[in-house]
């Protein structure tokens, strides 16, 4: 699989997770979203920024759990829960804001 | 996925020691200790995690694994040291944490506290071994 | 021939069994988590050091620079080679004996 954006082609996996996450590129987050039939908002790129700088600096995407904890710390309780997360990643905020995010599947996730 | 699934551990807390021997990136030891440690951090039990033999090596800085093609995990063991710093902080969690290093370990390989990538506490090994006898269960690699 | 040991010195005894089984002057070349044995200041640095003066030492820089070894970390005596370097070792001095 992959992804065409500005004539450029970005390799995928057979369940659309970027292959080069350097590759990465918000217009190419935007083509990925659609497929995931996700409408970007701020609030949605909040996430998935979060997810690229924690990526960065841990090497390894957050568990759920942690997700929701950080987001707390830096946006406030009100996002800090599954239910603001799952409404704006109706299939899981792990799967789908890290396939955005150009991030791997995470792998603590079953 | 198992975001929703509520795990209700209420009152069953137990003491994890989770021991590391063996260096980076020769074997596939370190990063599955690792992992496993992260996954139980979601299951809020003590948790010491211990660095002794070649084991200290896994978190020395300076690592950067470009040239070899692997994935450089040491940055990973940061979470390891954000949860410990969530479980000091958060009084309402019964969790103790713990980061160890065995003195005797970094000392064999010239290396000192200032050289690992997490804050650590060094123990003699005569200390470390209490430590150990005090453990409800004992995961090691 | 060149003998290169893969394996810590403080986990196996690989670079013992080198050093008792390779000819004087023969080089060694450290790599993968053998290149903890080029580090300055070990327990096993009095053996290193000694080794240096009987036979030509060399150490991986990529594993060196994975593992956080700065060069400057490195023992005297013990050159850092690159994989080219590796291939002209092998290719100048024929059979290899890995000590794994």
């Amino acid at each position: 699989m992959a992804y065409e954006v500005g004539g450029k082609t970005f390799e995928s996996d057979e369940e659309g997770y970027l292959v080069d996450l350097a590759s990465w590129n918000e217009e190419l987050a935007g083509l990925i979203a659609k497929d995931e039939e996700i409408d970007m908002t701020d609030e949605h790129w909040e996430v998935v920024n979060f997810l690229r700088d924690y990526y960065n600096e841990y090497q390894i995407a957050p568990a759920v759990r942690v997700l929701v904890k950080a987001i707390k710390k830096k946006f406030g309780a009100e996002k800090g829960s599954n239910k603001y997360l799952y409404e704006l990643f109706p299939y899981g905020p792990a799967k789908q804001a890290c396939k955005i995010a150009g991030l791997p599947k995470p792998t603590g996730c079953v | 996925m198992s975001e929703e699934i509520e795990f209700d551990t209420a009152g069953i807390t137990k003491k994890f020691m989770y021991v590391n021997r063996k260096a980076p990136y020769g074997t596939i030891y370190a990063l599955e200790v690792l992992e496993a440690v992260l996954i139980s951090a979601a299951f809020e039990q003590h948790a010491a995690i211990v660095f002794i033999d070649d084991g200290v090596y896994q978190i020395k800085k300076g690592q950067d694994t470009a040239a070899i093609n692997m994935k450089n995990f040491s940055k990973t063991y940061g979470i390891i040291e954000m949860e410990k710093e969530d479980a000091d902080e958060d009084e309402d969690m019964d969790m103790v944490w713990r980061i160890i290093v065995e003195k005797e370990s970094m000392e064999a390989r010239g290396l000192s506290a200032d050289d690992f990538v997490v804050d650590v506490e060094v123990l003699p090994s005569a200390e470390l071994a209490k430590v150990m006898a005090e453990q409800d269960v004992v995961i090691s690699g | 021939m060149i003998h290169t040991i893969n394996k810590s010195p403080f986990e196996r005894n690989s670079l013992d069994s080198c050093l008792r089984l390779s000819e004087k002057g023969s080089p060694i070349l450290l790599l993968e988590d053998g290149v903890y044995a080029a580090t300055k200041g070990t327990s096993v640095s009095g053996t290193v050091g000694t080794a240096t003066g009987e036979h030509p030492m060399f150490v991986m820089g990529p594993d060196l620079q994975a593992r956080g070894i700065a060069e400057d970390q490195v023992m005297d005596g013990i050159t850092v080679v690159d994989y080219g370097g590796f291939v002209d070792l092998v290719v100048e001095h024929g059979t290899v004996q890995s000590w794994l």
